[in-house]
């Protein structure tokens, strides 16, 4: 079996793409002080809810909307039981994977064993059809794109304008930024609603992008890693982007070892992404200080407004 | 239109779960005017001045702003009318920037545009130097207080509310900002300054509303009256001086001695200890003086083991090194300490009096026996220290959270004396406590140094420092100055010392 550097790069893209949209959803909750540890959840939820009107519907669109639309609903669970009852973050968001897992298997039962239509990759005529480049750079489906242009976007948003200052000033102490007068519950409401809707756009591309059908607990940790991703990135969108692809390549990897028939039990290869996830983390926790200067200070604290 | 107050409050009052936070509260402030509100504790200022800033809603009473009925929703539309304010602790994000956090206090984008350039503009106007690119982490306390007042000044308001805002300054930077403030009342800035440091009062303001209890008990103008006056006005009795004298150290060899701690802190914003000697003989108290922030949480985690010292020589506790001991043993050798924060630290705010009383005395008092509480011996200690340093509390079941400031610190230090320590470590200990209680911790501590203990006094507050202590030093930026005799020196002196070692955060970026 050759090494196929085209092939490989492509299959690296489609498996950090789910990797990099959720995190940078979570970036946002974050960097506005609020910790979901649901984003295992609310992917798989999107997943099965995007499969299921894309097989219903045969229209991608309508599935990867669907999808959206899961994420912000499931993480609103999220918001009100956080930010309105006050419960504690680290055990609603486990509670909600949790949750999710189970409901995504419940909904998803009917749909196993079925297809869908991939996402279509887009063909620029002349463009695409470059050798080695025209498929990594212009032949990606309309997601990859997109996760690119959020995380941009993202960028512009959180240091660039003042909504995104008065978000990172929420995070760093709501104490200050209520007392100044700034709706503190609101915008993490909108917060966990956004990074939600990105958990939703990752599990749709799970269900009808990097696979074509439904299987229970599909996402297989990516939640997770997506998760630790913000912590790698130090909370900054670009490193996203370079942890995402680190991942997604150690992903692949692992697969690509197991049918290249090296002799290393399968399962440790399985467990590689995961591992490194781990070593990586250790890594980073090393450097307390970086962590300190970017971490918002208020993460994963209930706000209670006095008075 | 002179004669029309700028602000009048009409029968505020405000109701808490379990207190009345303000009665009937009236206050009238004229423009131009520097007026002074003043209480303890507990009085009901904050309350009173965050309703006027909008953070609180009142539950009854009328407020009018230049004659006219308002209701003021939120802090945004206090600004809007002209209300500004510099919190006691600083509304400040420390991750971000000095014009960052200024942008944030403006509601209105106008005024955004060429932001930098105004407030250059405005800090060297009123002489209030400031970086703009700099991190507020990086600041100092005095420089943090300039980036809200400035943010204040920014919307040229009407009324400038100032809650406590000298208690981190030195009495250089305290002459600068009332300098500044005179000025912006010369050109028809209201001031409202809360404060409970009534020499600051008569030197500032011209008229002053008391508070006792979310009541308002007297209006007076403060530069006629004595500090002594209005100290009474202020907690309702009659203010008696300690009456327990101090003997004096006595001779003898050094009962708590730390040469060259060093110590690098792992926190961004920490301070780290650089080569601090000092010791102290029994009888002694040495006071510790500084602005906040300048390695007294340090040092007092370093005193009291919960941070080790690296060599066991560092800290010599009664001539035995303790460097590497940890709280427990420091206390088995006859060290007692009491840190400042009193709920979550000193006492644990969800216990019982009697299980915060077991949590340090078990060892000096042999409370536990085969490793099981005795709950006989133990509530007879906490009841002690109830009787004696008369604790107001329904009893040793009480739950620490139940009791005020002033009683839990009565309670905490109290713990802390009865076990007769030899040597005494004690930050911060009479701060946002009513002036009765202070005097009995005053007491408290006199009589430990009497009866030979060394006692070593970290405080802000040096006017305490001055009454109480024999020697002082002065910890700023993670240095500590060479102990002088109390008598030998003076408030300016201690004050260069507190401002004087700049870099605050110098070396904390190497490790």
């Amino acid at each position: 079996m050759d090494f196929h550097y085209t092939s490989f790069l492509l299959s690296v893209v489609v498996a950090s793409t789910p990797l990099l949209l959720a995190a940078a959803g979570e970036l946002v909750a974050e960097r506005a002080g609020v910790l979901n540890l649901g984003v295992e959840g609310m992917m798989l939820v999107s997943a099965v809810i995007a499969f299921a009107v894309a097989v219903t519907t045969g229209s991608s669109t309508l599935g990867i909307l669907a999808g959206v639309s899961a994420g912000v609903l499931t993480s609103l669970i999220f918001a009100v039981l956080t930010l309105s009852f006050l419960s504690n973050q680290v055990a609603t968001g486990l509670a909600l994977t949790i949750f999710g897992t189970g409901l995504s298997a419940l909904i998803g039962k009917a749909y196993v064993g079925m297809v869908v239509k991939r996402l279509p990759q887009i063909h620029v005529p002349g463009l695409s059809d470059i050798p080695f480049f025209g498929p990594v750079f212009f032949g990606q489906d309309v997601l990859v794109y997109l996760s690119f242009a959020l995380v941009c976007a993202i960028y512009w948003f959180l240091f660039k304008t003042h909504a995104g200052l008065v978000l990172r000033a929420v995070g760093d102490s709501h104490d200050a930024a209520h007392a100044i007068g700034f709706p503190v519950i609101k915008i993490r409401y909108l917060a966990v609603m956004f990074g939600g809707g990105m958990a939703g756009l990752a599990g749709a591309y799970m269900a009808i992008a990097y696979n074509t059908s439904w299987s229970e607990g599909m996402t297989a940790g990516r939640g997770w890693i997506a998760l630790a991703l913000v912590v790698f990135a130090t909370w900054r969108p670009f490193w996203l982007v370079v942890g995402a692809y680190l991942f997604g390549s150690i992903m692949y990897l692992s697969l690509y070892i197991q049918g290249f028939g090296v002799h290393i039990p399968s399962q440790f290869i399985s467990a590689l992404p995961y591992a490194s996830t781990v070593v990586v983390l250790v890594a980073i926790s090393r450097d307390r200080k970086r962590i300190r200067l970017n971490a918002p200070a208020s993460l994963g604290k209930t706000f209670h407004a006095a008075g | 239109m002179t004669d029309t107050p700028l602000l009048k409050l009409t029968g505020i009052v405000k109701q808490f779960p379990g207190c009345l936070a303000n009665d009937h509260v009236d206050l009238t402030v004229m423009p131009g005017e520097i007026h002074a509100l003043l209480g303890e504790n507990g009085a009901g200022k904050s309350t009173l001045v965050k309703i006027i800033y909008g953070v609180l809603r009142p539950d009854e009473g009328e407020i009018l702003w230049q004659g006219e009925a308002v209701s003021i929703a939120n802090p945004n539309h206090a600004r809007k009318l002209g209300i500004g304010m510099v919190f006691q602790h600083f509304s400040l994000f420390e991750a971000l920037t000095v014009a960052e956090n200024i942008a944030l206090g403006l509601s209105d984008p106008k005024d955004r545009e060429g932001l930098r350039e105004r407030i250059v503009e405005i800090s060297t106007n009123y002489g209030l130097p400031l970086d703009p690119d700099r991190a507020v982490h990086d600041l100092s306390v005095g420089e943090r207080q300039r980036i809200e007042i400035v943010r204040c000044l920014l919307q040229s308001p009407k009324l400038l509310i100032m809650d406590e805002p000298t208690s981190v300054l030195t009495p250089q930077e305290v002459e600068k900002l009332f300098e500044t403030l005179r000025r912006l009342a010369s050109e028809g800035c209201s001031i409202l300054y809360i404060s409970h440091k009534l020499e600051e009062i008569r030197a500032l303001c011209e008229k002053a509303t008391i508070m006792r209890l979310g009541r308002v008990v007297a209006h007076c103008d403060p530069r006629e009256s004595s500090a002594k006056q209005l100290a009474e006005l202020m907690i309702g009795m009659e203010l008696k001086p300690p009456s327990a004298m101090r003997a004096g150290a006595v001779d003898g060899p050094p009962r708590l001695e730390v040469s060259r701690l060093t110590l690098v802190s792992d926190d961004q914003f920490g301070t780290s200890l650089r080569e601090i000697s000092f010791s102290v003989r029994g009888g002694e108290i040495l006071g510790i003086g500084g602005i906040a922030g300048n390695g007294q949480t340090e040092l007092m985690d370093a005193l009291s083991g919960e941070v080790y010292s690296g060599k066991p020589q560092t800290i010599l506790i009664d001539g035995v090194p303790a460097g590497h001991m940890g709280p427990s043993q420091r206390r088995t050798i006859g060290a007692s300490f009491v840190p400042e924060e009193r709920n979550g630290h000193g006492a644990v705010s969800a216990m019982t009096l009697s299980e915060n009383a077991f949590l340090s005395g078990h060892i000096r008092h042999s409370l536990a026996r085969l490793g099981l509480i005795d709950h006989g011996k133990t509530t007879e200690f906490a009841q002690e220290v109830i009787r004696v340093f008369d604790v107001r509390t329904v009893g040793p079941k009480a739950e620490a959270r139940a009791l005020s400031g002033g009683n839990l610190q009565k309670f905490v230090i109290g713990r802390e004396v009865l076990q007769k320590p030899k040597v005494l470590v004690v930050s911060q200990p009479t701060w946002g406590v009513d002036a009765g209680a202070a005097a009995a911790i005053h007491q408290a501590i006199i009589e430990l140094a009497n009866e030979g203990a060394a006692v070593v006094l970290i405080s802000q507050d040096l006017d305490e420092i001055f009454t109480l202590c024999d020697n002082i030093a002065v910890i700023a930026g993670g240095r500590l100055s060479a102990p002088k005799a109390v008598s030998a020196t003076s408030v300016s002196e201690i004050g260069i010392l507190m401002g004087g070692i700049s870099d605050p955060v110098g070396d904390s970026h190497a490790a």
